[in-house]
């Protein structure tokens, strides 16, 4: 039984990370119809601020609960800064061009931004352990668990329950919605959709970025660490159907439980559970699970 | 009695609350060249759409010389020997207009047949010279379709179908955007062409002078309803069909 | 073509004749190139159907792999068998992966080839006892055409290997792209409908162009590990698979003689930009591809066919 709680557990902390980390990607996609390969630079300069925002912080001896505040505040900076910069930018001149050449262009500005946080925070790891280590551990099942998977998994739950609320409750969240469904309608009724493009955009950045930061205080921060990111939420995304915010729920959650089942069951599958998740549900719903078809018109 | 080309029974089809088709039922024989006219959204060419499998029907029958094409996707139907040209013309706007017939005439060739030989072969080259003479294109032959006007896209979408040889050819508005002058040339030259091969046609058509001209048969589409089917004299005559169509009697 | 044919044959005299006169490590390093570029003619030939696949270090580190454990577990030597092995095996799994993934397009298609490269990736890092994890395994000389010697004298036969493999592989690509499989591919990518509704069957052909793109990276990735000596995981990792895909975006994602100049351009400069600038060479990369992509879409290599077309008119 304690095993069942454990793989329980276990499963939804890392169905909590995994949305957390795929959220932005699929809501960008959504809205811009382009698969933002650079997501995961994003994430990684979201890690890379909030892990040296938490150092230099706590160096200064301040209050050590703030370093919690850190982490989003860096996100939002880095969100917010680099989202604009990149829509407006770059993918700005993109519109209109066939998906592939999209694709190739968050390419390219993956591997600008890669080489860009080599070169703003160097090379060597960065130790973010502070909030980590401030939360301590808390009793389950008989094992002692990281309290702070538990913050990751509150943190998940406020970012997918703050972008529901967005969605359904304010005015530019059902314009967003309606530039998901029908983008030729919804500026035939008068939306701007330049507006929403940076907007979303930057919304997804700042999610991508909070995914990266809260990682941080988990890991040593090294260049690399979004590479493997891009593929792990494009997995999510792609099994929960590509610009479904509750598929990305859905998605996440359906992984994280496999995955935890796997680690404790079948470690050998470890590696491979995501994918074989991902091409399970393509052969069943090769949209994804809430896959909408989008039939040409002819 | 002729086997039928084309049996519809009973054809249905819902987007939500929206009819797109409601038990059509209709028998298309060999030699016929039925004109399918209707207002905007009656529907036609979602008929189109869903006879030759790109929409699936939530109810009824299709046949194509009896078989039963339920579920089977375009390429298959077209396989069968179903011709169709587009509202909006589909080409190959980065290929010439040439190439666009040679690519059509070369799905008609055997898998291994031509798989090593160039696309633009003597013989290829000489078939497709011959279908855009007969279109009135042959001037444009090198130029990318992509540059062609709208009447000349027309001809290239309706001939690039012909080219396939089919025994039923759909053709969907196949004068739309073309001067009225120019209209009665194209359907003179489309009509010989199709009655000197033998093809059975359908077209959607707007025209209701084309349509008085060259159809055989007439159906009028409306709400995804068939309101009438007959001879052209006695259905576009009929004023609950004017009505429906143009919104006078 | 007939003039072009006379270009690409004087191409291969002048390669053929450098093979003798330039030094040593330049030799090696257009090997490298050739390699690269037959893989680069995979990620063209799929490009040319309107599919980008991230993931032809799939079958580039699968068919080297091959290669690796033909000469070690079969003892294996003579690079005329290595070859069809490798490009067999790369073949046998594009059959196999292309079933699932011939379906897709876009998006899908790219990042599915990706994640089945990642799957090798993590395979390859597992399986340490048979494929020797992250540190990979060495392969031995092979010989050529019978034909056995050691160190350089080795290198140059691999070298004039690799030159006639991409001779042929380039010739190849060449006649499919004239023929009409490789016109109904281009068709696909243009008008996917409208080829339905020509009778033909689109998943088959983007299948067919499948297998071939997966052959051409499993040749890139037998001829690479029979000149480096040594095979890794990091082969079958997306980036590699993304270097391909840049270097055909610089050729001009279409043209065959682009792709190959593109590979050498490409080899060349990151051996220097590597040496110069590790820790920019990504961002170059990036920015170069960025400048293509929104100022020269036709590729480096536009200029050229500009004027090629030019000369024929």
């Amino acid at each position: 039984m304690s095993q069942v709680l454990i793989i329980g557990v276990d499963g939804l902390v890392f169905a909590s990370w995994l949305f957390l980390v795929s959220v932005g990607l699929s809501l960008i996609y959504g809205v811009l119809r382009i698969l933002n390969v650079a997501h995961g630079s994003l994430f990684a300069v979201g890690a890379y601020s909030g892990a040296s925002l938490v150092v230099a912080y706590s160096q200064a001896g301040n209050w050590p609960w703030g370093t919690l505040l850190a982490l989003p505040a860096a996100a939002l900076a880095a969100g917010l800064v680099l989202g604009p910069l990149v829509e407006r930018g770059v993918l700005r001149w993109t519109y209109g061009r066939e998906p592939v050449v999209q694709l190739l262009v968050t390419f390219s500005v993956f591997l600008i931004l890669e080489d860009a946080t080599k070169l703003l925070w160097g090379v060597s790891p960065y130790y973010a352990y502070q909030p980590y280590q401030l939360l301590g551990q808390v009793h389950i099942g008989g094992i002692d668990y990281p309290a702070y998977s538990f913050l990751l998994l509150l943190v998940a739950v406020v970012a997918g329950g703050g972008l529901w609320w967005f969605v359904r409750r304010t005015r530019f969240g059902r314009v967003v919605v309606a530039v998901i469904h029908d983008p030729e309608m919804s500026v035939a009724l008068g939306v701007n959709l330049s507006r929403v493009y940076v907007a979303t955009f930057a919304l997804g950045t700042v999610l991508a970025a909070l995914g990266g930061a809260f990682t941080a205080p988990m890991i040593s921060v090294v260049p690399g660490i979004g590479v493997e990111v891009i593929v792990l939420a494009f997995a999510v995304v792609v099994v929960g159907g590509l610009g479904s915010l509750e598929g990305a729920a859905v998605g996440a959650l359906l992984i994280g439980l496999v995955r935890a089942a796997a680690v404790h069951l079948l470690p050998v599958l470890e590696l491979f559970t995501i994918y074989l998740v991902m091409a399970a549900v393509l052969l069943v719903r090769p949209l994804g699970l809430f896959g909408r078809v989008e039939v040409r018109r002819i | 009695m002729k086997t039928p080309i084309l049996e519809v029974e009973d054809l249905t089809l819902h987007f939500g609350s929206i009819t797109a088709a409601e038990r059509e039922t209709v028998i298309v024989y060999p030699g016929e060249f039925v004109g399918v006219v209707g207002p905007n959204g009656a529907g036609k060419t979602t008929f189109l759409n869903l006879i030759t499998g790109y929409l699936r029907p939530e109810r009824g029958v299709i046949r194509f010389w009896g078989q039963d094409v339920v579920g089977m996707k375009p390429h298959q139907i077209t396989a069968l020997g179903v011709g169709r040209s587009f509202q909006i013309p589909q080409l190959f706007l980065t290929l010439t207009v040439r190439e666009n017939v040679l690519v059509a005439l070369a799905t008609r060739e055997g898998r291994w047949a031509s798989a090593w030989r160039s696309l633009h072969e003597p013989s290829r080259v000489q078939a497709a010279d011959e279908v855009l003479l007969q279109f009135g294109l042959l001037a444009q032959a090198d130029r990318p379709a992509g540059e062609l006007p709208e009447g000349g896209r027309k001809l290239l979408d309706v001939a690039m179908a012909f080219a396939l040889r089919p025994r039923l050819l759909l053709m969907d508005e196949p004068t739309s955007g073309v001067s009225a002058r120019e209209k009665f040339q194209i359907m003179d030259t489309l009509l010989q062409a199709l009655r000197e091969a033998g093809v059975t046609a359908l077209f959607v058509e707007h025209d209701m002078e084309v349509v008085r001209r060259y159809a055989t048969r007439v159906l009028v589409l409306s709400n995804g309803r068939i309101l009438a089917d007959g001879a052209p004299g006695e259905v576009l005559d009929d004023p609950e069909v004017r009505l429906a169509v143009t919104g006078r009697r | 073509m007939r003039r072009g044919g006379l270009w690409a044959l004087a191409a291969v005299g002048v390669l053929a004749v450098a093979g003798v006169v330039l030094p040593r490590w330049l030799v090696f390093l257009l090997t490298l190139a050739f390699a690269k570029g037959v893989a680069v003619l995979s990620v063209v030939v799929l490009m040319r159907a309107g599919l980008v696949s991230f993931g032809q270090g799939l079958f580039f580190a699968a068919a080297a792999y091959a290669a690796g454990f033909a000469m070690r577990g079969w003892g294996l030597r003579e690079a005329l068998v290595l070859v069809p092995v490798g490009v067999a095996v790369a073949v046998l799994l594009g059959a196999v992966v292309g079933l699932l993934v011939a379906r897709y397009r876009d998006i899908f298609f790219a990042m599915l080839t990706l994640a089945f490269s990642m799957v090798l990736y993590g395979v390859l890092i597992k399986a340490y006892t048979v494929t020797g994890g992250s540190d990979g395994i060495r392969i031995p000389t092979p010989s050529v055409l019978g034909i056995s010697r050691a160190g350089d004298e080795a290198r140059l036969l691999v070298y004039y290997l690799a030159l006639a493999c991409t001779a042929g592989s380039a010739w190849l690509v060449t006649r499919y792209a004239q023929a009409p499989a490789g016109y109904l591919a281009w068709a696909v990518r243009d008008n996917e409908v409208r080829v339905a509704y020509l009778g033909a069957p689109v998943n088959r052909i983007v299948y067919g162009a499948f297998l071939l793109a997966s052959g051409l990276a499993g040749l890139g990735g037998v001829l690479t590990a029979l000149n480096v000596g040594h095979v890794d995981p990091g082969l079958s990792y997306w980036t590699t698979s993304g270097e391909l895909v840049f270097v055909a975006v610089l050729g001009g994602s279409g043209s065959v003689p682009g792709a190959l100049a593109g590979a050498v351009v490409y080899e060349v400069l990151r051996s220097y930009a590597f040496k110069y600038a590790p820790y920019a060479w990504q961002m170059m990369l990036g920015a170069a591809m960025l400048v293509i992509i929104l100022f020269l879409p036709g590729g480096l290599w536009s200029p050229v066919e500009r004027w090629w077309r030019r000369q024929q008119a």
